[in-house]
């Protein structure tokens, strides 16, 4: 149900060439840096600072030190289990590092009281690997849910904005504002929780693996959405991913994470030029 | 042999100590929970939704429990008492054990199967499946939001569930008593307000009894909740963890249910039996 792309480009075999997968790539990185120059850099909204981490005896991060201004989109991106939804864990203080700082909006989150944790939080938007959309509640009901937590509106002004934000993610209200989450296909899911993440407007999204399980068709729209936000909300987005094309599509930073550590922190085009061995292999 | 020991001594240690802290975030959780039930925000639609998931819903199980409980209490006690002649002294014993003892502690054990199983279930699978991570990044704090309701319909609904249970309970007695053992309905129910009238009254016309009997589901409904909730949110391990953690919590309530049944029976004896 309106599960199409927004994009008008072609969709991108999913079993293509490296060699032919590599042009396309570059192909598109020119095009979309031809279509939006980028932005001098600002001050940074989230920022970490030798950061590290670990759970137990198993060393999670070792001195991550990263930045994201307004307007930039970074794709961190690994291997799996290389801690890369962990730094998004930090950004929420759902984690306490070790070592080091995480700032955001210039102040360190690991020293702020839990109430301020929580109201730091509503300054952001996050979007799960799953969705995480409330099993028990419509996508009205998801969808309003930061509103109907954190602002007196009235019912009549939630319900308009819920059909906005949804109208923005490409969905059509009247279709789906009374489905369960059971009831969405995979793509849907995933376009009601970004517009339940941006609902009350944060100046900060977080994405973790925002396409993965997602066929090739959907995993653009959904690229195509998180530039639409880039373009139009000017937000500050953070994206886990393992999906290099995605990334290359989408973000105008990426950091490559390895054993724990940036082993690379560049534009998309500077991470494609790229001689490192590692870097190499993980576009391959 | 000696690596063997300190391997057992070891494991002893580690089983020690992760009982500890489970005790300690048990306690953690509990002080949170008071405290986030006399502070706003309050989830009164939640609040009411789960006295209906509770009390409600609970209500069939609850009937035939009491029934049944209190038809078996007659039946029992008659084979005993008709080799006295002392039939006629049947509604003083369902009375008494059904108010001090049986009724709160059957209610409590079966609500905690169905409700407390559900609680248990229903965090653990939104812990699961990250939708506990979205209401904390929502900047909501789940145990204001998941846990406080749950807390509070339990303490409101296991008292009426319990009254419910007694009053079904003693009914069955009643049965039992007119047609298998030939007693008057007059008869059985003087008998029954002669033993709760035994302990005495608060204000002239509440018995002793009834308040022991209602102090009870108040405290296995604070356990229920508070426990229930506490293993749904440490689930792990996925949809098998969902499973792990709604048993630990259905067997861990029954523990304390009845351990704690017994303590607050002493206290309450020390308080009101002269």
């Amino acid at each position: 149900m309106n599960d199409q792309p927004i994009g008008s480009g072609e969709p991108v075999e999913p079993n293509a060439p490296d060699e032919a997968l590599a042009d396309e790539v570059r192909a598109e990185l020119r095009r979309s840096l031809e279509a939006e120059p980028a932005e001098p850099k600002k001050s940074e909204i989230v920022e970490l600072r030798d950061v590290w981490l670990s759970f137990g005896a198993h060393q999670v991060l070792n001195g991550i030190t990263l930045g994201v201004a307004r307007g930039e989109t970074v794709c961190i991106l690994g291997g799996s289990g290389v801690g890369k939804s962990t730094v998004l864990r930090l950004i929420l203080r759902l984690l306490l590092p070790d070592q080091g700082e995480v700032m955001v909006e210039g102040r360190d989150i690991s020293a702020v009281s839990y109430v301020d944790v929580l109201q730091l939080r509503e300054r952001m938007g996050m979007v799960f690997q799953g969705s995480a959309l409330f099993d028990s509640l419509n996508v009205h009901d998801n969808v309003a849910f930061p509103l109907v937590e954190h602002t007196d509106m009235p019912d009549d002004a939630i319900f308009d904005r819920v059909r906005e934000v949804l109208s923005f993610v490409d969905l059509v209200p009247e279709d789906v504002l009374s489905l369960l989450p059971a009831e969405l296909s995979g793509g849907m899911r995933k376009r009601v929780a970004i517009a339940r993440a941006i609902v009350h407007e944060p100046p900060i999204l977080l994405f973790d693996e925002p396409t993965s399980g997602l066929d090739p068709i959907t995993t653009r729209t959904i690229d195509e959405l998180i530039l639409k936000l880039r373009s139009e909300l000017s937000v500050c987005a953070v994206v886990v991913t393992h999906n290099v094309r995605s990334a290359a599509r989408i973000a105008t930073e990426t950091a490559l994470i390895k054993d724990g550590q940036i082993i690379f922190n560049g534009s998309p085009e500077e991470m494609f030029a790229c001689e490192d061995p590692y870097v190499r292999s993980f576009l391959s | 042999m000696a690596s063997a020991r300190r391997s057992a001594a070891r494991l002893t240690r580690n089983a020690f100590f992760g009982i500890a802290l489970s005790v300690q975030e048990y306690f953690a959780l509990v002080a949170r929970l008071l405290k986030s039930c006399v502070s706003r925000p309050f989830y009164r639609r939640d609040i009411v939704q789960q006295m209906d998931t509770i009390g409600v819903q609970s209500l069939f199980i609850v009937v035939l429990t009491g029934l049944f409980t209190g038809m078996v209490l007659a039946l029992q006690s008659a084979v005993e008492m008709e080799r006295f002649g002392a039939t006629i002294y049947i509604g003083r014993l369902v009375g008494a054990s059904t108010v001090r003892e049986l009724g709160p502690v059957l209610t409590a054990l079966m609500v905690t199967g169905r409700a407390g199983a559900g609680m248990a279930a229903a965090i653990g699978a939104m812990k699961v499946t990250e939708q506990v991570d979205a209401l904390r990044t929502m900047g909501v704090d789940p145990v204001r939001r998941l846990v406080v309701p749950r807390f509070l319909a339990a303490i409101i609904m296991l008292p009426v569930l319990t009254i419910v249970a007694d009053l079904v309970a003693i009914f069955g007695g009643l049965l039992i008593a007119v047609v298998k053992l030939d007693l008057t309905t007059e008869l059985y129910m003087r008998s029954v307000y002669e033993t709760l009238a035994q302990s005495g009254f608060i204000l002239k016309f509440i018995p002793i009894d009834l308040i022991q009997g209602l102090a009870k589901p108040l405290a296995f409904g604070a356990i229920m909740a508070a426990t229930s909730c506490f293993y749904g949110l440490r689930t792990s391990g996925g949809t098998e963890g969902v499973g792990r953690a709604t048993t630990q919590a259905v067997v861990t309530t029954s523990i304390l249910v009845l351990a704690v049944d017994y303590f607050l029976t002493q206290i309450l004896i020390v308080m009101f039996v002269q």
